[in-house]
């Protein structure tokens, strides 16, 4: 019977839950860096990460994640294999953050990049003219306001970021999918191990949605509407 | 030799994937898009039970991941003797036939979403003038409101098909042969992960530009009217 499965299905949400929140922070720190790199006005950064996020945005998540995964996988054990050390196993955990996060931090380059670009330069000049070191003028001026521009198209990425976690089954992740296919071949339900799937990613983009609406409002205070 | 000239050769075979791919791409998009206009104007209609359950077909295929989609309908549908005995079966049995039925209903429900947001956006100076001429509610809809909401959801629209595009991908997880597919079974034989998941990249990033390049002729012929006009 499907029913026994459906609580070790569901418990696969903490392995989705940390990959998805993983690569979060891995693609939000790469998407900070390639903002910075493409508004620095350096020609080689400009050029470095357009390149990153043109190619990256060029290609299905799934070829870059075998891509890397099988790449990497190969590269270690020729380098293991020269300097005579053991063969090492990637953590297919660690493979699927990286990579994840690697992918959406093309699109967070673009996020973060309109919305510093949204900021009035204005402030970052004043937080400068006092004497505030650039870094510190992020920090407490620029940061705090991109928020409310970034945050309905960070909020978009991470609905499809949250949804591409489906694929890190396929290098071997105990998640969702994975623990899915399980109870599809003890049960032969497999629709219903699916549509037990299905529930648990749309309890998390329903939750998601929640907390989007309410950060919204919180970055939103003091900032008036337009009276339409 | 990787590039070698034999039938069998990898850039051979990666030809046979790019075909499979064009195909999942044109069949889904088109029917897809057949699916999203009535489903668009169904969510803005005044029936509540039409808006809403459009409004929940939507809510469920955009908020799942499209690879459950796929699986529930290749592994899923077996298992109901009504759907074995139904004259889609022999389409259904096929990943071919799933896949192109998961990738249309995922994309028909992001397309619908997009449309129907452009469609209450239409401005209403311009249903006003319709009206004034005496059109009724049927020409009002073919004649301005869709014509209108077609042309302005171009942009967002020419990123769901490349999106869809790269959704296409997770056909090689049930079995089929596209450019994804095609990449995986020569890693399978060779375990060399390098070249076959390159070559697929570059074949997938031209695609990407070649659609996004086509977008952009039908936006400068669709959309000249939006174009930003210098001051006279």
């Amino acid at each position: 019977m499907l029913i026994e499965h459906v609580p070790h299905i569901a418990a696969g949400v903490t392995v989705t839950m940390t990959v998805a929140l993983g690569s979060l922070a891995v693609a939000v720190a790469l998407g900070l860096v390639g903002a910075a790199c493409k508004l620095s006005g350096s020609r080689l950064l400009t050029l470095l990460a357009a390149t990153y996020s043109t190619l990256v945005r060029g290609v299905p998540e799934l070829v870059w994640l075998l891509f890397l995964f099988y790449g990497a996988q190969i590269l270690i054990n020729q380098t293991s294999a020269t300097m005579g050390w053991q063969a090492v196993e990637i953590d297919p955990m660690l493979a699927g953050i990286t990579t994840i996060g690697f992918i959406f931090g093309a699109y967070m380059t673009e996020t973060f990049r309109a919305a510093i670009m949204a900021v009035p330069s204005g402030q970052a000049e004043a937080g400068l003219s006092f004497g505030m070191s650039p870094l510190r003028v992020f920090w407490r001026i620029t940061l705090p306001q991109m928020v409310r521009f970034a945050l309905p198209s960070f909020s978009n990425n991470w609905m499809v970021l949250i949804k591409s976690t489906a694929l890190v089954s396929v290098i071997g992740l105990n998640d969702l999918m994975h623990r899915a296919a399980m109870a599809k071949s003890a049960t032969r339900d497999s629709f219903g191990a699916y549509l037990v799937v299905c529930v648990v990613y749309l309890a998390i983009t329903g939750v998601s949605i929640g907390v989007f609406r309410l950060l919204e409002l919180r970055f939103s205070r003091g900032v008036r509407g337009a009276d339409l | 030799m990787f590039l070698g000239g034999s039938p069998d050769a990898p850039v051979f075979s990666t030809g046979q994937g790019l075909v499979l791919t064009l195909e999942l791409l044109s069949i889904s998009s088109a029917i897809g898009f057949a699916l999203a206009v009535p489903l668009a104007l169904a969510r803005n209609s005044s029936n509540w039970l039409l808006s809403r359950s459009v409004w929940l077909y939507t809510g469920l295929f955009r908020g799942t991941p499209l690879l459950v989609q796929l699986f529930m309908l290749y592994y899923g549908l077996a298992q109901w003797p009504w759907i074995r005995e139904s004259w889609a079966w022999p389409y259904l049995r096929e990943a071919y036939g799933c896949a192109i039925l998961a990738f249309t209903l995922n994309t028909a429900a992001y397309i619908a979403e997009i449309l129907a947001g452009q469609i209450r956006n239409t401005p209403h100076g311009e249903v006003e003038a319709a009206r004034s001429l005496g059109m009724n509610h049927w020409l009002l809809l073919r004649r301005i409101v869709l014509p209108s909401a077609l042309r302005r959801a171009l942009p967002a629209y020419s990123n769901e098909v490349i999106m869809l595009m790269h959704a296409t991908s997770v056909a090689s997880l049930v079995t089929l042969a596209d450019l994804t597919g095609i990449a995986r079974q020569i890693y399978a034989e060779t375990y060399n992960p390098f070249e076959p998941f390159l070559i697929a990249g570059i074949f997938y990033l031209v695609l990407t530009n070649a659609l996004a390049w086509i977008f952009r002729r039908m936006e400068k012929h669709w959309l000249a009217y939006l174009r930003p006009r210098e001051a006279h």
